[in-house]
């Protein structure tokens, strides 16, 4: 009797091991390195497994360099990621090469995403179905020095908001030595930077143009207003001369060291302009054209579901990501990331908006769009190549434009689906 | 705990002749060799030979990492032909190679016949001309980076103003970026080929020398007659070993021009910098693939011709 009993209890001990190992689902989320996202995500899977304590998740990175590699790498081997985090110019490849699952509708409803988030979440979805989630947004805004600004008589309180007072204000903080040499740039060029997401989105648009159309799968800046855009960006350095193209090798470089007096960069650069400790800087939105044409350009790296994760995985990456494209995940990220909420609520609180920092970047959000990229570096390089032929070459603003819109268009079209 | 492992292991070993024991010196040699040799072959087998082997055939598909490859026939070969990009590279890569490779053997050469009579201060000077050898490409080419700067930032850039010579722009320019990045390669191989062409130097005989001086030979002919037929096999390894070098050429280049990876308009880019772009940056596999097998024809071309020209004439 003793005995059977003690033997029902063992039973019964072992059943609910069982039952407990069954229940606890384990799921991978693979991101890239980088310090303060790896901390971010830290947190965010403690909150998560401490909410649904039947659900661990295990975060795995690699270098940015490798990362992509190392996803497609994982799939061909057959064991990836289930949660897995991706730039949005990278989607096409991601759901051509069957990374990734659609978002299923039932935990991910269209209309909500298309009420909740900002716009520019449309560039995750293809056809009928969403494919990925943003956490968080970066856009693009105009830094300046103070410093600089008082030395050469222009109110830091208040700088440039249209592109005539952006160019006098460049003009007037241009310092060069006696033989002719910049000492200080007015702006910096560099478009190797953030200049061709400003030119491409914002000027060619302010000028009266459109970078792209057809779903940016055809060039459309080969018109007047692309060629304005682009001689008004290479007058900077010809006409005006207020800066010079490689001047301190990168304009975010001339920036940090007190030799620019502004330059246009992302969010991302914050980290890296927070331990600036000579001078003190301000943000503010970029400038608009004459009739007050605001443009700006948004990318994010978003998360999405793998295409093998099934079953009770699956359910358990449906809420992980759900949880970290919720609004308390995007706050997490603000604090210590320093990237934008992707969820208009989540952001564009008022003290988001009062924000010295956040807020110009926050602003820029509203009216902000996203290249849909084929092969983002690749066509960068047209773009970096369109403005050294003309500033290295003296080539003719209208020839250079025409042969980059050419060779975009090829790289576009070598990229289509045949 | 060692120690007892250590009597068991003898006490093992001992009783009686085991298969092993039997076997002769020479067999026991032969299997210690191939063991010793299996290991390298088998590593070269797996992480070298097997995927130039494969690198061909990737070469005929259209491979983009993510979709099974698919056989194209010679579709990248006839691309990259077409390609004006490929030409600007091709054309660069044997810039630096027919220029780079005279250039710094020739200085080498003149560097290392003077400073073999040097005694002053030998060692230190030596040592100096070595130094960049042993310093990491990526941080001398960052360094070099900034020495191009435009004035006030530039140090050469400073001192030519100093002299009242106008500015350069240095890797800004389309004309002048690859020769400014290939005299930082030949300064940092430098000392390396110094270093085996004062060795060359060391092997050969003195009393070839004396004798020569004796029959009132003087020192151009010496020069002419002895030291350099006598160095020729160093400058053979000296000239096959600095052209592929040269023909190969990827972290000065990459490293002074990481913000427009080739400098302006293509103007440093080599051929092995486009491989790495198409592969790793467009994930154009099989491309990439047929840049490469092109890359290890010309390597094998000009190493084969380069053997030909300076062979032994018996």
């Amino acid at each position: 009797m003793r005995r059977a009993t003690l033997f029902a209890g063992l039973i019964a001990g072992f059943s609910t091991l069982a039952m407990n190992a069954a229940q606890a689902v384990e799921i991978e989320y693979w991101q890239y390195v980088f310090d303060s996202r790896v901390k971010a995500m830290d947190q965010l899977i403690e909150n998560f497994e401490k909410a649904n304590p039947d659900i661990t998740v295990k975060q795995t990175t690699f270098p940015y360099a490798d990362y992509q590699t190392r996803v497609i790498a994982a799939k061909m081997g057959g064991q990836g990621p289930d949660v897995m985090q991706l730039f949005y110019g990278w989607l096409d490849k991601f759901v051509a090469g069957g990374l990734l699952q659609p978002l299923p509708t039932d935990a991910f409803p269209h209309d909500k995403i298309e009420s909740e988030f900002f716009p520019i979440v449309s560039a995750m979805k293809r056809g009928e179905d969403y494919y990925g989630l943003p956490t968080a947004v970066r856009s693009l805004a105009l830094f300046y020095n103070k410093k600089l600004f008082t030395e050469a008589g222009l109110d830091p309180a208040n700088p440039p908001k249209t592109l005539d007072e952006f160019v006098a204000a460049a003009e007037k903080a241009t310092k060069r030595d006696a033989a002719g040499n910049l000492i200080v740039a007015g702006s910096t060029l560099d478009m190797a930077g953030q200049d061709h997401q400003w030119w491409r989105e914002v000027l060619v648009r302010q000028f009266g143009g459109q970078p792209y159309t057809d779903g940016d799968r055809k060039v459309a800046y080969n018109t007047e207003a692309g060629e304005k855009a682009l001689k008004f960006y290479t007058d900077l350095q010809t006409e005006k001369k207020v800066g010079l193209a490689g001047f301190m090798d990168e304009g975010q470089a001339a920036f940090r060291a007190g030799m620019a007096a502004m330059t246009i960069d992302g969010t991302f650069r914050l980290g890296a302009f927070k331990s600036i400790e000579g001078f003190e800087w301000g943000v503010t939105e970029l400038p608009a054209n004459a009739d007050g044409t605001r443009s700006n350009y948004a990318s994010y790296f978003a998360n999405g579901i793998s295409a093998t994760t099934s079953g009770e995985k699956l359910e358990a990456s449906k809420k992980f990501l759900a949880y970290i494209s919720s609004p308390e995940a995007m706050d997490v990220w603000l604090k210590t990331v320093g990237e934008l909420p992707a969820r208009r609520t989540a952001a564009m609180t008022d003290a988001n908006l009062a924000d010295p920092i956040y807020g110009p970047f926050l602003k820029g959000l509203e009216y902000a769009r996203t290249t849909m990229f084929v092969d983002e570096a690749a066509q960068r390089q047209t773009t970096i190549d369109m403005a050294n032929r003309v500033l290295l070459e003296g080539q003719s603003v209208k020839d250079s434009l025409a042969q980059a819109a050419a060779a975009e268009q090829a790289i576009i079209d070598a990229a289509a689906p045949k | 705990m060692s120690v007892t492992a250590d009597q068991q292991g003898a006490a093992v070993s001992r009783p009686g002749a085991t298969f092993w024991e039997r076997r002769s010196m020479r067999t026991k040699r032969l299997v210690w060799v191939w063991s010793f040799l299996a290991l390298p072959i088998l590593f070269y087998s797996v992480i070298r030979f097997y995927p130039t082997i494969e690198a061909f055939w990737l070469s005929l598909t259209n491979w983009d990492l993510l979709k099974p490859p698919q056989f194209i026939g010679l579709a990248n070969y006839e691309k990259l032909f077409a390609d004006p990009q490929f030409w600007k590279v091709f054309k660069n890569t044997f810039a630096y190679l027919l220029v780079g490779t005279p250039i710094s053997l020739l200085l080498s050469f003149v560097i290392a016949y003077h400073l073999d009579r040097v005694r002053f201060m030998h060692g230190l000077i030596r040592g100096l001309y070595f130094l960049p050898y042993l310093t990491t490409a990526a941080a001398m080419a960052w360094v070099w980076r900034w020495f191009y700067q435009p004035a006030p930032i530039g140090v050469i850039n400073n001192a030519l103003g100093t002299l009242g010579i106008p500015q350069q722009p240095f890797i800004r320019s389309v004309d002048q970026a690859l020769p400014s990045i290939m005299l930082t390669a030949i300064w940092a191989g430098l000392g390396f080929q110094i270093i085996i062409f004062m060795a060359g130097l060391r092997s050969i005989p003195n009393t070839f020398y004396e004798a020569a001086r004796i029959d009132g030979l003087g020192e151009w002919a010496i020069l002419r007659k002895i030291t350099l037929p006598l160095l020729k096999p160093t400058t053979v390894f000296l000239v096959v070993f600095s052209s592929i070098g040269f023909l190969r050429i990827f972290d000065q280049v990459y490293n002074m021009t990481t913000n427009d990876p080739g400098g302006p308009l293509g103007s440093t880019k080599p051929l092995v910098l486009m491989i790495y772009q198409t592969a790793f940056s467009s994930y154009a596999m099989g491309y990439a693939a047929a840049q490469t097998v092109v890359l290890f024809t010309i390597l094998l071309f000009v190493s084969l011709l380069q053997l030909w020209i300076l062979r032994e004439k018996k």
